[in-house]
């Protein structure tokens, strides 16, 4: 770029007439001036990295990262965590059945239930998740086949959804609501959890359905068009999606503020994973009281209703039990890695300060004060 | 086939029109004869590169033609035809702004340049027309026009002089724009030309127009009623060329012959070619490699997502069914439209903004070039100029220095230091001389307080008065720069302000040398040189003949005759030329001053006289006027008279005239020498008087053995030319090259280790020699010769150059093996094509005009500034750049590759992994400032310890740090980088359930983590190799990162109506409240900086040779200073 020139060219003045030759040419002072920006001279700081500033960092790091990774690795461990298959892969599974037989068409919904045994009670508030494998829901045709601004409860995009939505977009040429397929492949599965008692009969373990989607999603990015009331006048120019078995408005009737956009589950699915083995948070289970576990070791079974068809694509399906923690479910990775990169730390300290005092006593008095 | 013969037919057409017929004054010279009006170009010069028409698509089409742009903009067609996962405004935005931004910065120029032209086309001229004066803008002059020019002003075109108000038919011009010589020349009109130029019936017949300045050829048909047509033929004493300038004459008349382009100086002037830096090139290279992995990426991509979409139920699972379109599309087509897609999702990796960023930074950063206050020259009142910003760090990378002498390394200003009469020293000593100016010697080889004879002293400086062909400026009162008011030692009433015009700024030094002891010159009358010695008395003397000064012969000669009647003899010369010619027994007293003087850079010359008998005068004045009237070998014939007349001289002394240097000449070549650079001295001045410059810069030393490769050396062997030149050329290749020890290491440059220091002489007509030999094969093997020999001298001298050749030389450097960078300084007109052709062309603002400064690249006041330009400029800018440029591939390998590793995991299907707002922000928000600051205000090793160890510019030399090495290392530190920070969050997300009541994340927290990771990586990778923290750096780079932060929670804080996804409502903030996203975060933060903080500390490890501790231990010094 060439301004700079230019302006300075500029001040040169006219030329005093010999042509093309430019003789002497009159020119103002412009002695620069003398402020340390412009003479590249501003007061700077000088770091350099040697060993002796080093040295300390690297035990700091070592001593902060191995108690850190420490107490993840426990923390992760004390985490309970069961998990069970229930796809129905195996013949011998008792899901196989409902697997197998599974049709878009039919009315009545199968069931099956998979017995289970917990070795170790649960003893805070257990998260009950359901686990897809093999189902890629951060595909760029599924991620992007969702009208945020339908679910925002834009009147407009109720009737018009967006674009993006397509092939989920109409069905019998009434726009869909939700739109696209994130919404239409919503897990539909039920999944009950009973508690068998030594006498052998069930119980059935209370599943709080609230809570389980993000505060901010919930109330603010997902809204009913025209207000939580009156959801069937709201939805009543729309279609239901194709796969659903029941309209939006009727996910749950028996709480206006957990219907439509605004039920949890819908909200929790929209959310969609990063990974194609996933795990949604499905139900809590909430801890009664401080003397009894929230869930005893024993026998239980998971009643599932199995309407969601994974084995075309060849996934799995999963019901998954986990307490929570500070950091979270069930994860060593964490823990690990911190001790690890708290030890090569510690180590790499140990060895630079070997070679530091053995081969570099020269430099040492030059390095430190700096 | 049809090529040929179209070639052939231009060609005759060439041979057709090889010469022109110009009309004088556009009529007819035989009146038999019509006017063929021949077409000949008009009197413009253009130098502007657009019009307002052809500027959009000119400029458009010059913009694409950048490998960058023309990416951009298939990336931009890309995403606006083929259903894509980002946007098109994501690059077409920058790209389109980039683009207008280049546009309007070359339309502005160019709009300068019409400007420039204008002011030039429409200069007004005075043309004769029909016995009229007619005043007419310089751009209508017409070949044939009769045009007038007056005293100091430049000739509007190439003219034949006509007339001149001179009454000796001849008038002065001062070539300083042209070819740097700022002495007088006369011109001469052409002989036989009636007073009036209205009646005057003339053809003139010359050659097309062709570059070389000092060839002319052409003929002049005089038509006088009727008779018989006289010819009479030009040369180049009868041509006035463009741009020369009109001095000591009132007016002249001239017919125009060649106007406009075709005028020997637009010739010589190549345009002005864009010129590329080598990072530039470098860039290039670089971008070929990732243009090369993100192909090779898509690739991969596609092939790997057509693998994994035939396994049944991965390509269309129920949950996600293709639209009718997708479905319809052909399947080849949709490949390449995956293909595509997937290079649109990588295509960050080259990002838009790494052009921009560079830019701005050369643009910004020359700022300082031109705030400097070294650079101040209060002299001139001006400090140093940027022309061109796109070569600062090409300032850092300069291999050789091409300098022009004149005006550059000297301050043409000739001034006489001392002399040496019979052997005794006499020094000049300003204030303190004595009524005969003659001051004690102090010179170590004569004995103090001794003199010379009284009558010797006076005979020599006789001499000095009468052995020249100095003239008298007419004009007294006349107060111009070129009278030198000399006012001899306290007699102010007596001297006149006198000033002297000669062709050789030497002769007039002499001639006011013997002014100060008392000797002046006072003119010349009618064959009577005037001059009154020291008792005030005139003394006249008969000026009998001159035997003039050329260049193999080396001295000159005057036979005068004294009022006494005695006839005299004075000659004066080299002293190689001189010793010869005297007795034997007077010369060894004057060698030892003479030798002493040369060494120390000073021009000497030798004066020798002889008394000539009237016999001795009556043979040589027979014998000279014999021979002038010769018409064959009358060159031959003369100066076997000469020869023969200036023997048996007696030897009177020596004199020791100073071309002053420029300040800090020397010192300046030296450090530039240290720093690794070869220098050369291109000039079109005498090779003695360039030989002693390079001597007192101190190019050439004491010791070093002088390779000359000249006409006289060539002339010496009594061979052929052409063997001459052969052997010498393979004997100097023996000596140096064959001869020199091997070096050590590649690396190392030749200086260091080479025992022999060489220096290399040569002129232009041998230049033109080896260059253009006769057989093509022998050119070629010559060139490489000459080149080989001149790679391995410490010096180059070229003489003799016409400014063409030493753009030649500038060329065959540059394009010689490895392509060195090239620089070229000069002051003049004449250096301009050099200036033009070097990488770099830097001009001083001396006193030839503007010209050169207007055709640099940088302009500085001073040759002395040129040490500061490179040594620290040039190479804080190269270092600065150099990593600037590394940084961007770096960040943008490791900001990609994660988005490329997603890939395995999403189905292949060009899900981007960071929302579009963080893949358009990343390099033009979050991470471009702190970069840009760095680029601005580093300084690993401070200015001062730069400047003072001129050798650290050998650290960079050779592109040091845009090479394959340093590429290859921050190639995989961002492989590195990116690895980890994808599968460090890839490991985290095998239970995405990471806050503590349960909830889990999804795709974009997964991105959002990885991002962050990244930005705080990226900046502070940058933190640990920023050396020099002012508080511009801790502002930007502190200040990017708490940006990133606000930008975050501000952009995922609302639900934006623009929108149609709110894919990153607070997910951010989401993250912050996962502990375990913080300790991931900080974890992989670290493990990615890990390695470079341990190779800092290895690099410094490895002891004294290793390059860091020395600048460590240079910084601890400098910072113990302060």
């Amino acid at each position: 770029m060439m301004a700079s020139s230019y302006n300075a060219k500029e001040e040169d003045g006219p030329h005093s007439g010999t042509p093309g030759l430019g003789g002497a040419a009159v020119t103002k002072s412009k002695k620069p001036d003398n402020t340390a920006f412009k003479q590249q001279r501003l007061v700077a700081w000088q770091p350099i990295l040697t060993a002796g500033t080093v040295l300390p960092a690297f035990f700091v790091i070592g001593i902060f990262f191995i108690p850190i990774g420490i107490a993840l690795f426990v923390t992760s461990n004390n985490i309970k965590e069961f998990e069970i298959d229930y796809t129905g892969v195996d013949a011998d599974s008792p899901c196989y059945s409902c697997a197998k037989d599974f049709s878009w068409n039919s009315t009545t919904s199968c069931t099956c239930s998979v017995d289970f045994k917990l070795e170790q009670p649960f003893e805070s508030n257990v998260f009950m998740y359901y686990g897809l494998s093999n189902f890629y829901q951060n595909h760029r045709r599924y991620v992007k086949s969702r009208d945020d601004s339908q679910l925002y409860g834009d009147l407009s995009a109720l009737t018009n959804p967006s674009k993006e939505c397509e092939p989920y977009r109409t069905s019998n040429g009434l726009p869909i609501a939700p739109c696209g397929a994130i919404a239409n492949s919503l897990f539909n599965d039920t999944l009950e959890l009973y508690y068998v008692d030594s006498n052998g009969t069930r119980k059935e373990i209370p599943l709080v359905k609230k809570g389980i989607a993000w505060w901010t999603d919930k109330h603010v990015k997902f809204r009913n068009p025209g207000g939580n009331d009156n959801l069937t006048v709201s939805f009543e120019g729309n279609s239901k999606p194709v796969n659903w078995r029941k309209a939006v408005y009727e996910l749950d009737p028996t709480d206006s503020e957990n219907n439509g956009f605004i039920n949890e589950d819908f909200i929790v699915w929209m959310r969609t994973a990063a990974l194609p083995t996933f795990r949604k948070l499905y139900r809590i289970i909430q801890k009664k009281s401080s003397n009894t576990a929230t869930l005893p070791s024993g026998n239980y079974v998971l009643e599932i209703t199995y309407n969601y068809p994974v084995l075309s694509f060849d996934g799995r399906k999963r019901m998954i039990l986990s307490t929570i923690s500070w950091m979270g479910g069930k994860n060593p990775f964490l823990g690990i890695a911190y001790l690890t990169v708290g030890s090569i730390c510690f180590f790499l300290g140990v060895v630079l300060l070997i070679i530091h005092h053995k081969y570099d006593t020269r430099n040492t008095s030059a390095d430190i004060p700096s | 086939m049809l090529r040929r013969r179209l070639n052939r037919l231009l060609n005759n057409d060439e041979r057709r029109v090889d010469s022109r017929t110009i009309f004088v004054g556009h009529r007819s010279g035989s009146p038999n004869d019509a006017i063929i009006p021949a077409k000949f170009c008009d009197n413009r010069i253009v130098s502007s590169k657009y019009t307002v028409w052809n500027f959009l698509p000119k400029n458009l089409f010059e913009q694409f033609r950048r490998i960058a742009n023309f990416y951009f903009l298939i990336i931009f067609l890309v995403q606006v035809i083929v259903d894509t996962p980002t946007s098109p405004v994501t690059s077409g935005l920058p790209l389109f702004f980039v683009i207008t931004v280049t546009a309007i910065k070359q339309g502005y120029e160019d709009w300068l340049r019409h400007k420039a032209d204008k002011e030039v086309n429409t200069y007004p001229v005075t043309v004769l027309e029909d016995g009229r004066r007619i005043r007419k803008e310089s751009e209508k002059i017409k070949v044939g026009d009769v045009v007038e020019v007056e005293e100091d002003e430049t000739f509007p075109c190439d003219l034949i002089l006509l007339q001149s108000s001179r009454e000796d038919a001849t008038c002065f011009v001062t070539t300083a724009s042209l070819d740097g010589e700022s002495n007088h020349k006369s011109h001469y009109t052409v002989s036989d030309i009636e007073r009036d130029l209205e009646s005057l019936n003339a053809t003139i017949e010359c050659e097309q127009p062709q570059p070389d300045l000092y060839k002319f050829v052409g003929r002049m048909h005089i038509y006088k009623n009727d008779q018989e047509p006289v010819v009479r033929s030009l040369g180049p004493e009868n041509l006035l060329l463009k741009g020369a300038t009109l001095k000591n004459t009132q007016k002249i008349y001239g017919v125009a012959v060649y106007t406009g382009m075709e005028t020997k100086m637009a010739l010589n002037y190549q345009g002005k070619s864009q010129k590329r830096s080598a990072v530039e090139k470098s860039i290039n290279a670089f971008l070929i490699v990732y243009l090369c992995i993100l192909v090779s990426k898509a690739l991969v991509c596609t092939t790997l997502k057509y693998v994994w979409q035939s396994k049944p139920g991965q390509d269309e699972p129920w949950y996600n069914q293709k639209t009718q379109r997708e479905k319809d599309t052909n399947i080849y087509l949709k490949m390449f439209t995956d293909f595509l897609s997937f290079m649109v999702l990588f295509n960050f990796i080259i990002p838009v903004s790494m052009y921009v960023t560079v830019e701005m930074q050369k643009f910004l950063g020359s700022f300082f070039i031109a705030w400097d206050k070294d650079f101040y020259d209060p002299e001139i009142k001006e400090g140093a100029l940027v022309n061109t910003s796109d070569l600062n760090e090409e300032l850092g990378q300069v291999e050789y220095v091409f300098t022009d002498k004149t005006g550059t390394l000297t301050q043409n200003n000739m001034e006489f230091i001392e002399c040496c009469i019979d052997g005794f020293q006499y020094k000049h000593r300003d204030g303190s001389a004595e009524m005969d100016g003659f001051c004690v010697p102090d010179g170590p080889v004569s004995k103090p307080q001794q003199k010379a004879g009284r009558e010797k002293e006076e005979l020599f400086l006789r001499a000095l008065c009468l052995c020249h062909t100095v003239q008298v400026k007419e004009s007294t009162d006349q107060n111009d720069d070129q009278i030198d008011g000399l006012v001899a030692d306290g007699e102010v009433s007596l001297q006149d302000q006198r000033g002297f015009i000669a062709s050789s700024p030497d002769e007039v030094a002499l001639v006011k040398g013997a002014m100060r002891y008392g000797f002046t010159f006072l003119g010349l009358e009618s064959k009577n040189m005037k001059i009154r010695n020291s008792n005030n008395d005139i003394e006249m003397y008969e000026l009998l003949h001159v035997l003039n000064f050329d260049p193999v012969r080396r001295r000159m000669s005057v036979i005068v005759r004294a009022k006494s009647g005695e006839t005299l003899l004075f000659c004066k010369g080299a002293d190689s030329s001189i010793f010869p010619r005297v007795r034997q027994e007077e010369v060894e007293r004057t060698r030892t001053h003479v030798e002493r003087n040369a060494t120390e850079g000073y021009r000497t010359l030798c004066v020798a006289f002889k008394y000539l008998s009237a016999e001795e005068y009556r043979q040589a004045d027979e014998g000279l006027r014999e021979a002038r009237l010769a018409l064959q070998e009358r060159e031959e014939k003369l100066m076997a008279v000469y020869n023969q007349l200036e023997t048996g001289m007696s030897l009177i002394g020596a004199t020791a005239v100073e071309d002053r240097l420029q300040e800090e000449a020397a010192e300046t070549m030296e450090a530039l020498q240290g720093a690794g650079m070869k220098i050369w001295v291109l000039t079109g001045d005498k090779m003695e008087t360039a030989k002693s410059t390079c001597y007192a810069c101190r190019l050439f030393q004491r010791n070093t053995e002088l390779l000359e490769l000249t006409v006289r050396t060539l002339e010496d062997g009594g061979k052929r030319r052409e063997e001459r030149l052969h052997d010498l050329l393979n004997e100097y290749h023996k000596k140096t090259v064959q001869d020199a020890p091997p070096f050590k290491g590649g690396v190392t440059r030749s200086w260091s280790c080479a025992s022999q220091d060489y220096g290399f002489i040569i002129d232009g007509a041998t230049l033109s020699m080896v260059l253009n030999s006769s057989s093509e094969s022998s050119s070629h093997c010559y060139k490489n010769l000459f080149l080989q020999i001149c790679q391995n001298c410490t010096a180059v001298l070229c003489c003799r150059m016409a400014p063409l050749q030493k753009a030649q030389i500038v060329k065959m450097v540059k394009n010689s093996k490895g392509s060195p960078i090239t620089l070229s300084i000069g002051d003049g007109a004449n250096d301009v094509s050099m200036i033009l052709e070097a990488h770099v062309g830097i001009g001083i603002k001396g006193k030839e005009g503007r010209q050169a400064v207007r055709n640099s690249d940088y302009a500085i006041p001073k040759l002395k500034h040129l040490k500061k330009l490179l040594l620290a400029h040039g190479h804080l800018y190269y270092v600065r750049i150099a990593h600037l440029v590394q940084y961007f591939f770096y960040k943008n390998l490791c900001f990609i590759l994660p988005q490329f590793l997603y890939q395995f995991f999403c189905g292949y299907s060009q899900q981007p992994l960071y929302d579009a707002a963080y893949l358009t922000m990343y390099n033009i928000c979050f991470t471009s400032m702190p970069i840009l600051a760095y680029s601005l205000f580093e300084q690993h090793v401070p200015m001062e310890v730069l400047l003072d160890n001129a050798t650290l510019y050998r650290e960079i030399a050779k592109n040091a740090m845009l090479r394959w090495g340093p590429f290859l290392y921050w190639t995989v530190l961002g492989v590195f980088h990116g690895l980890v920070f994808f599968f460090g969050v890839r490991y985290l997300f095998t239970n995405p359930a990471l806050q503590d009541n349960g909830q889990v994340f999804g795709n974009w927290s997964y991105g959002t983590i990885v991002f962050t990771i990244l930005v705080f990586t990226v900046t502070l990778t940058l933190a640990l190799d920023t050396r020099h923290w002012t508080w511009i750096n801790h502002f930007v780079i502190w200040g990017s990162l708490a940006f990133y932060v606000f930008f975050s929670f501000f952009w995922g804080g609302i639900i934006w109506p623009f929108l149609s996804q709110q894919r990153l409502y607070f997910v951010f903030a989401n993250m912050l409240s996962s502990v375990s996203a913080w300790l991931v975060i900080i974890l992989l933060i670290l493990v990615s900086l890990l390695p470079e903080i341990l190779l800092m500390l290895f690099r410094k490890r490895r002891g004294p040779n290793a390059r860091q501790p020395s600048e460590c231990d240079l910084l601890q010094t400098s910072r113990l200073q302060l």
